[in-house]
C-alpha cells in the first residue's frame, strides 16, 4: 500500500472557503437579482404597512410602535426567502449545468461540499438582512437589547433554511421545482408566523395552530433580540431552531453522501 | 519489487436503476507512465467506467483502484491522484476561466496564491491566457475543452482521464493538444484516452483496451493489436490514366478512378511483385498511401465480432479476451 498523506484540516478549510468565495461573487455579479429585490419589497412594506397602516395600528405593547414591531419580522422574511433561494437557485444550478460534477470529482468530503454552500447562503442571508436594517433605519430606531441573541437566532435561522434550499434542490429536477417551494410553502408561512401580527391576538383554535410553524419561533426570538418582547419562551424558540438545523444537516449530508439525485 | 498500477480495475461492474447493466465485470490494468486508450462504440461502457472512476457513478460491484488507493474506500485519496477531463462540458459558462482554474485547484486544497500560479500557467500551455478573463460562454468550442484540460491540469493528477477531449475540434488545435497532453504524459502522468478518432488513439496510445456492452473484449499493446490485421490496402495515384490492370497473384487491384487504383494484399506479401507487373504494364505509380486507419478497421472487425458473439455465435469469455496492459 502506498503512503497516503493525512488529508490536512487546511486543505478543507480552503476548499470551504473556494465554495463559500465563489457563491459570494455569484451574489455580488447578480446582485440585481440576489440584494436588490429584498431591498425594494422591503421597502414598500415599510411604507405601507409601516407607515400608512402603522400609523393607524399605534403602540402594539409597551409602547412598541407598530413599524418597530414588524422590523424583526421583516428582516427575518428577508434571512428566509433569500438564504433559501440562494442555496436552492445555485445548488441547482451547478446540477443543471453539471459543473456540480467539479465538486463531486474532487476529494471535497461531502461536509465541506455542504458547509461551502450553506456559508454562501447564509452570508447572502445576512447581507440582506443588513440591507433590510439599513432601510428600516431610514423610516424608524431600533434599539438592539440583546446583540448576542439577535446574531445566533439570524445565523440560525439563515441555516435553517439554507439547509432547506439544499435539500430542495438535490430532489429538483427543473427549475420549476426549486420555485415551488418558496411559493406555496415558505411565503404562507411566513405570513403566518407572527411577521405583521402578535399570534396573542389570534383565538383558538388558531393560534395553537401557529404554534406548529417553526417561523413563528424564528421571528420572536428575533423580535426579543431586537425589541426584548416574544410570543414564545426563548428556550424553546432555539431548541426548535436548533432542532431544525440538526435534522436538515443530517438529511443534506446524507443525501450528499450518497448522492442521491446527484451520482447514478 | 512490483510496481503498483495505476489504474488496477476488477471485474466492475454496474447496473442503473432502470436494470441497464452497463457494465458486466470489467478487469483492466494500466501501469504508471502509460499512454492507455480505452476504446469502444456509444454505448459500450466507456462513460460508465470513467464516471466510477471519477466518484460520479456509483459501483455496483467489484473494486477499482488508482495507485493502490480504492476510489471506495478511500475516495478522497484516491480522488487528489485523478484528473477529469470529461466528454460533456461541464464548467460554469458565466464563470471567467481563470476562476475556473484556481477554484478547481481551491477544490483539491491548493493555496490561493498557488492556485493563480498553476492558472496562469496552464492557460498560457493551452493558448487561453488572452482568454482567460473573459466569460467561458464566450469562447469557441475547441477552446472549451482546452480550458476543461487546463482546469484537470490544476491538481497536477498523477492519473489524467480524458474522455473524448478532441471531440468536434479541428484538426490543427486537435493536434495541438495532442501535443500538450503527449508533453504530461513524458513527465510523468499516466493518461487514459478514450476518443471516436482511431488515428489518434494509434498515433498516441502504447496500450488498448476495447470496450463493448460493457466487457473488455481486447486489452493488450497497440503494437501487438496492430499486428493482428493481416490485410493492408494502398492507394496508388497513377502518372497517367491505365488502360488494363494486370493480374497480381495474391494482390486484388481495384480501379477507383481512371487515375487511382486500390490494391488489397496480406501484410506477407511483398510491394516489389506488384510494382513490377504494374511497371510491364506501362502504370507509373506517383505516390502510394495506405488507404484507411489500421485501427479503425481492426477495431470494427473486433466490435463485430463481438456483436456476433452476443448473438450467439460462440463468444470467448473476457478472461480468454483479455490480455494484461504491456507497459
Amino acid at each position: 500500500m502506498p503512503a497516503i498523506a493525512p488529508t490536512a484540516p487546511a486543505a478543507h478549510l480552503i476548499a470551504l472557503g473556494t465554495i463559500a468565495r465563489r457563491e459570494v461573487m455569484r451574489i455580488l455579479r447578480i446582485w440585481s437579482q440576489t440584494l436588490l429585490p429584498s431591498a425594494i419589497t422591503m421597502t414598500l412594506y415599510f411604507v405601507i404597512f409601516g407607515r400608512m397602516v402603522g400609523s393607524r395600528v399605534g403602540a402594539i405593547a409597551d409602547g412598541i410602535q407598530y413599524i418597530d414591531y414588524i422590523v424583526p419580522g421583516l428582516i427575518m422574511m428577508a434571512v428566509i426567502t433569500n438564504s433559501y433561494g440562494n442555496i436552492s437557485s445555485s445548488f441547482f444550478g451547478a446540477k443543471f449545468g453539471r459543473y456540480i460534477e467539479e465538486m463531486l470529482a474532487s476529494p471535497m468530503p461531502s461536509w465541506v461540499i455542504l458547509s461551502g454552500y450553506v456559508c454562501g447562503a447564509m452570508l447572502r442571508g445576512l447581507m440582506v438582512a443588513a440591507i433590510v436594517l439599513a432601510i428600516s433605519m431610514c423610516f424608524t430606531r431600533i434599539h438592539l437589547y440583546h446583540p448576542w441573541v439577535t446574531l445566533l437566532t439570524v445565523l440560525l435561522t439563515a441555516k435553517v433554511f439554507s439547509l432547506a434550499g439544499f435539500v430542495n434542490a438535490v430532489f429538483a429536477k427543473k427549475f420549476d421545482d426549486i420555485a415551488l417551494v418558496p411559493a406555496f410553502v415558505l411565503a404562507p408561512l411566513t405570513y403566518l408566523g407572527g411577521v405583521f401580527y402578535s399570534v396573542n391576538q389570534l383565538g383558538t383554535p388558531w393560534r395553537e395552530i401557529s404554534y406548529a410553524n417553526p417561523i413563528l419561533y424564528m421571528v420572536n426570538a428575533f423580535r426579543w433580540g431586537l425589541l426584548g418582547i416574544s410570543d414564545v419562551p426563548l428556550g424553546i424558540a432555539f431548541a426548535v431552531m436548533f432542532g431544525f438545523a440538526c435534522v436538515l444537516g443530517a438529511v443534506s449530508l446524507f443525501l450528499l453522501q450518497r448522492g442521491i439525485g446527484l451520482r447514478s | 519489487m512490483t510496481t503498483i498500477p495505476a489504474l488496477d480495475v476488477v471485474e466492475l461492474k454496474k447496473i442503473y436503476a432502470n436494470g441497464v447493466e452497463a457494465l458486466k465485470g470489467v478487469s483492466l490494468r494500466v501501469q504508471p507512465g502509460d499512454f492507455f486508450a480505452l476504446l469502444g462504440p456509444n454505448g459500450a461502457g466507456k462513460s460508465t467506467l470513467i464516471g466510477i472512476l471519477s466518484s460520479l457513478v456509483n459501483p455496483s460491484g467489484g473494486e477499482a483502484r488508482i495507485f493502490g488507493v480504492s476510489i471506495r474506500a478511500q475516495r478522497s485519496a484516491a480522488m487528489r491522484l485523478v484528473g477529469l477531463v470529461p466528454q460533456e462540458l461541464n464548467f460554469n459558462l458565466f464563470e471567467k476561466p481563470f476562476d475556473i482554474c484556481v477554484n478547481q485547484a481551491g477544490f483539491y486544497g491548493i493555496a490561493r496564491a498557488q492556485a493563480r500560479e498553476r492558472a496562469e500557467k496552464y492557460l498560457k500551455q493551452l493558448v487561453l491566457w488572452d482568454k482567460a478573463f473573459q466569460p467561458s460562454r464566450t469562447l469557441s468550442g475547441g477552446m472549451k475543452r482546452r480550458l476543461m484540460i487546463a482546469r484537470a491540469m490544476m491538481s497536477e493528477p498523477k492519473l489524467l482521464i480524458l474522455d473524448e477531449p478532441t471531440a468536434g475540434v479541428d484538426i490543427e488545435i486537435r493536434r495541438s493538444m495532442w501535443k500538450f497532453i503527449s508533453a504530461i504524459n513524458a513527465a510523468g502522468t499516466t493518461v487514459i484516452l478514450t476518443t471516436h478518432y482511431l488515428e489518434e488513439a494509434e498515433q498516441l496510445c502504447r496500450n488498448i483496451a476495447i470496450i463493448d456492452q460493457g466487457r473488455i473484449i481486447e486489452n493488450t499493446s497497440m503494437k501487438h493489436l496492430l499486428t493482428q490485421l493481416d490485410v493492408e490496402t494502398f492507394v496508388l495515384d497513377l502518372a497517367a490514366p491505365a488502360a488494363t490492370l494486370p493480374e497480381v497473384p495474391e494482390v486484388k487491384l481495384v480501379r477507383v478512378d481512371e487515375m487511382t487504383l486500390e490494391a488489397e494484399m496480406t501484410r506477407a506479401h511483398d510491394l516489389n511483385s506488384m510494382f513490377a507487373a504494374l511497371s510491364r504494364s506501362g502504370i507509373t505509380v506517383r505516390s502510394m498511401r495506405n488507404k484507411a486507419n489500421r485501427l479503425e478497421e481492426l477495431f470494427v472487425r473486433l466490435v463485430e465480432r463481438g456483436l456476433q458473439a452476443a448473438r450467439g455465435e460462440g463468444r470467448k469469455p473476457d478472461g480468454e479476451c483479455a490480455t494484461e496492459g504491456c507497459a
